[in-house]
């Protein structure tokens, strides 16, 4: 009898987990209000989060992963120099008529050259609407693109000044979101071009209906999506900056899903009957980062003795509150490229005294270590590691004194290289080695204001990631990452820490939602039971 | 009193300078970069550079000074750096809501502080003047955001009676008319969405409303106890003139002197207090918004919202000096 009500209960669920349902509401608890929904002029993770459900990318992310498929562009050739990227539109695309533009326009390549251009062409009227394209610089696109150009309606050339492998993922970020030229067009006409940050009209998923600042965004299904019909009515983004305030009300049921629970809360969370939880690797990685330039920190044997000197698995178990990895490369694991083979430094004090004696320390010295005042996601007590790892530093003889600042100031003295050793992290923004391995670690890198915050300059490792920006075959690149991984190891120009683990609390009741390793939330596969 | 309410609206003149100076050395000469803060971890040097000199901050700080304060006479606050929308437009959205808040919190506070600190007052020693003055030392004594989220456990989590944070549940949509929930949902006859709206004022004005509560309640008693002890009390007393006229006529409109003043003070600290509640309830006004700003080194946005309260924290006390003079002419006279 048991076992035929176990089977008839593992039928019913199937059936429930196999028919994906239309209709409902879904409601995203977040910290944050979007500062814009003009993904060209956004830097944060919340306003991507409004823009993605409104606008699409010629090519795109693989729902929950870091490979591309086609977005709205269905195939594109590559030139044989690599220069020249040719996007074929898909047709039949319209942009959804909403109450501030009611008409149903249809999608082009003057929408994608409209959405471009307007980032670097000087003679485009959006070039100085709403301040600076900053996405655009801080991915170097100002260096990468030439020009792009309408070859006819469904058809657009993109010209390169330089091969550049990353420039697809690049073309699947949130800045390379395709915006209506017409509707940019009217409101021009109409002297609000401004409204642009407040105001969306896009092909994705989902159209916005509503936004009340600070409280909620209010989205309708698109049912004519090309990528297929959301099954979601409506979905609400509802800002709720406390982060136990909105873990109530995912528990009294008024939220189902609930971005960044407080570490501490998150076994409660899981234990609720009522609630589900869905963890990730997050695509990040914190890190201790020596100054290279300065005295002991130019001797590879002192960095590598303070590799063996701390004990990250303790630092990881203890602060991360069982949400993080140790991490052994500087990209994360769930990253292509990543190289398995390489083994950690192992915590080792012994091993680390011996090598400091080497380097004509056998007392230790006196240094700094500079912490962060604010947690990350991939450091989430900057202060506290910084403790940690001042203890461990002080069983091999090495006294190093914390120091700190507010955030604005942390990031710009670090960026001068005025630290000795500072802790710091990086979260890829579009799932290629590139924008880790070249944007963190490269000679480029290491002028000042350096976002290689180790002032590391090491030729072998520079000419591999230099050689695999340019190399269009991933296979290839693969190696020539994994080349630079080793080089990364031997030289320890920084004590990668962790990657963190992204948790997404949520009701029982919410069924095909993934964690994106880009941190983009998406809900068009998200369905209700019930 | 003309003469009064035109020498007072005059003084606050330099008043306003001085905070408007005030403000923009202070935020311009603390460390970090507002470009640095705005373009994030991901800041590279052209990035950098090209926002700064966007936003004007590579001009010398006095120059900077002249064309904000320019600005700002002609009524122009700038833009928002990180949204780029009108900073008076991002401030006429939030702050119906902060005012809601705060008149029910202020309202509440009222009400029941000076009804406890009165009853207290003539029963003094009984059961119930020690009980509510423990409450009011208690209430004085909590900080806000806990008392918040122990209020959303119990009532929210636990009873499900009210609802957790903010303003209206999602099933209703209000016309903006005033901004005021209450009042729009009245004016567009929404019987429901008004009664949600209230629901959902309750908690954050109890959390917001409680020190205030505590400290009228705790003025209006010692208050009372001194002016029942006066002569006039005695005289109307021995008249024969009811318990009723003696408290409510006689001695509470003497009593209420210091107490006014306590509340023109309150008045603006609430504003201030509203910071934590809006940030614990979600609620959608100012005191969130500025915070933001601070964090994110939006100048345009922590500047003028100064400036802005500065100036209501001036009409306030002058409207409170206004009904200080109405109630004793001996003030207007000296």
């Amino acid at each position: 009898m048991k076992k035929i009500l176990i089977m008839a209960l593992l039928f019913v669920t199937t059936i429930a987990f196999a028919a994906p349902k239309y209709g409902g509401v879904l409601v995203f608890g977040r910290g944050g209000d979007s500062s814009t929904i003009d993904p060209g002029h956004a830097t944060d993770g919340e306003s991507f989060y409004a823009s993605t459900q409104v606008y699409d990318n010629l090519v795109q992310f693989k729902y929950g992963t870091t490979q591309l498929e086609p977005g709205l562009a269905k195939s594109w050739d590559i030139s044989k120099d690599g220069l020249s990227y040719t996007f074929h539109l898909r047709k039949g695309v319209y942009f959804h008529p909403t109450k501030f533009f009611k008409k149903k326009v249809e999608f082009t390549a003057d929408d994608v050259v409209f959405s471009l251009k307007r980032q670097f062409d000087k003679t485009n009227p959006y070039y100085k609407v709403g301040g600076a394209y900053e996405y655009w610089s801080a991915m170097d696109m100002d260096n990468i693109v030439k020009d792009v150009i309408k070859v006819d309606k469904y058809t657009v050339k993109i010209l390169l000044k330089k091969r550049e492998a990353p420039f697809m993922a690049n073309m699947a970020m949130d800045f390379a979101s395709i915006l209506s030229k017409s509707f940019a067009d009217q409101l021009l006409k109409e002297g609000r071009a401004d409204d642009l940050n407040r105001l969306a009209v896009g092909t994705g998923p989902f159209y916005l209906i509503k936004w009340i600042k600070d409280d909620r965004m209010i989205f309708g299904a698109n049912e004519d999506y090309w990528g297929g019909k959301p099954y979601v009515k409506k979905l609400i983004f509802k800002v709720i900056p406390n982060n136990s305030v909105r873990a109530a009300e995912l528990k009294t049921g008024s939220i189902q899903i609930m971005d960044f629970p407080n570490p501490e809360e998150v076994n409660a969370l899981r234990n609720n009957p009522k609630l589900k939880l869905i963890e990730q690797e997050g695509l990040n990685v914190g890190y201790l980062a020596f100054n290279t330039q300065k005295k002991p920190f130019t001797d590879v044997k002192v960095r590598q003795a303070i590799n063996y000197a701390i004990d990250k698995a303790a630092i990881v178990k203890a602060i991360y509150a069982g949400l993080g990895k140790v991490a052994i490369n500087p990209i994360p694991p769930t990253m292509w490229g990543y190289n398995k083979k390489i083994k950690d430094y192992p915590y080792d004090p012994a091993k680390a005294k011996e090598l400091l004696k080497e380097a004509g320390y056998p007392n230790g010295f006196e240094t700094t270590l500079w912490a962060m005042p604010v947690p990350r996601p991939y450091n989430p007590n900057g202060r506290k590691v910084a403790e940690a790892m001042q203890a461990d530093l002080a069983k091999v003889g090495i006294k190093a004194k914390i120091v700190s600042y507010d955030w604005g100031t942390y990031l710009q003295k670090t960026k001068m290289g005025e630290h000795d050793m500072a802790l710091l992290g990086w979260t890829g923004d579009n799932g290629d080695p590139d924008n880790f391995l070249y944007t963190l670690l490269s000679k480029a890198a290491a002028n000042l204001p350096a976002s290689n915050i180790a002032l590391w300059k090491d030729n072998a490792f520079d000419k591999l990631v230099t050689e695999a920006k340019e190399t269009p075959d991933v296979a290839k690149r693969t190696e020539l990452y994994k080349k630079a991984q080793v080089v990364f190891h031997e030289q320890a120009p920084w004590v990668t820490l962790a990657n963190s683990i992204v948790v997404e609390p949520m009701a029982k009741n919410v069924h095909g939602f993934k964690l994106d390793p880009v941190g983009k939330r998406r809900f068009n596969t998200v369905w209700l039971s019930k | 009193m003309f003469s009064y309410i035109i020498k007072r609206l005059l003084w606050s003149i330099p008043t306003l300078f001085g905070v408007s100076l005030l403000v923009f050395f202070m935020i311009h000469l603390s460390p970090g970069d507002p470009a640095i803060m705005l373009l994030g971890d991901h800041a590279n040097k052209t990035s950098v550079e090209k926002v700064r000199k966007e936003m004007g901050f590579d001009k010398p700080l006095y120059v900077q000074y002249l064309i904000f304060a320019n600005r700002a006479l002609h009524g122009d606050f700038g833009k928002s750096l990180k949204s780029k929308q009108p900073v008076i437009q991002e401030f006429k959205d939030r702050f119906p809501a902060t005012v809601e808040l705060a008149g029910v919190a202020m309202i509440l506070a009222i009400i029941f502080g000076i009804g406890a600190g009165v009853v207290s007052a003539i029963k003094r020693y009984s059961i119930f003047d020690y009980s509510s003055m423990f409450v009011a030392l208690a209430g004085v004594s909590m900080p806000v955001f806990w008392l918040g989220l122990v209020m959303i456990y119990f009532f929210s989590v636990k009873l499900g009676w009210l609802p957790v944070s903010g303003r209206l549940s999602y099933e209703f949509d209000i016309d903006h008319i005033t901004g005021f929930y209450l009042i729009d949902s009245l004016l567009t006859n929404n019987y429901e969405a008004f009664w949600d709206a209230l629901k959902h004022l309750i908690l954050p004005a109890i959390a917001l409303g409680t020190i205030p509560m505590a400290i009228i309640a705790r003025m209006t008693r010692s208050a009372m106890i001194e002016v029942m002890k006066e002569d006039y009390i005695r005289t109307a007393k021995a008249k024969g003139c009811s318990t009723f006229s003696v408290i409510f006529i006689h001695a509470l409109k003497n009593a209420m002197m210091p107490v006014i003043t306590v509340i023109g003070l309150m008045l603006g600290t609430l504003f201030a207090g509203a910071i934590l509640t809006e940030t614990t309830f979600s609620w959608p006004g100012i005191g969130k918004w500025i915070v933001n700003a601070v964090y994110q080194r939006d100048f345009p946005i922590i500047q003028s919202a100064t400036l802005i309260i500065a100036t209501m924290f001036i009409i306030v006390n002058l409207l409170v000096d206004l009904m200080y003079a109405l109630i004793n002419p001996k003030i207007r006279l000296s």
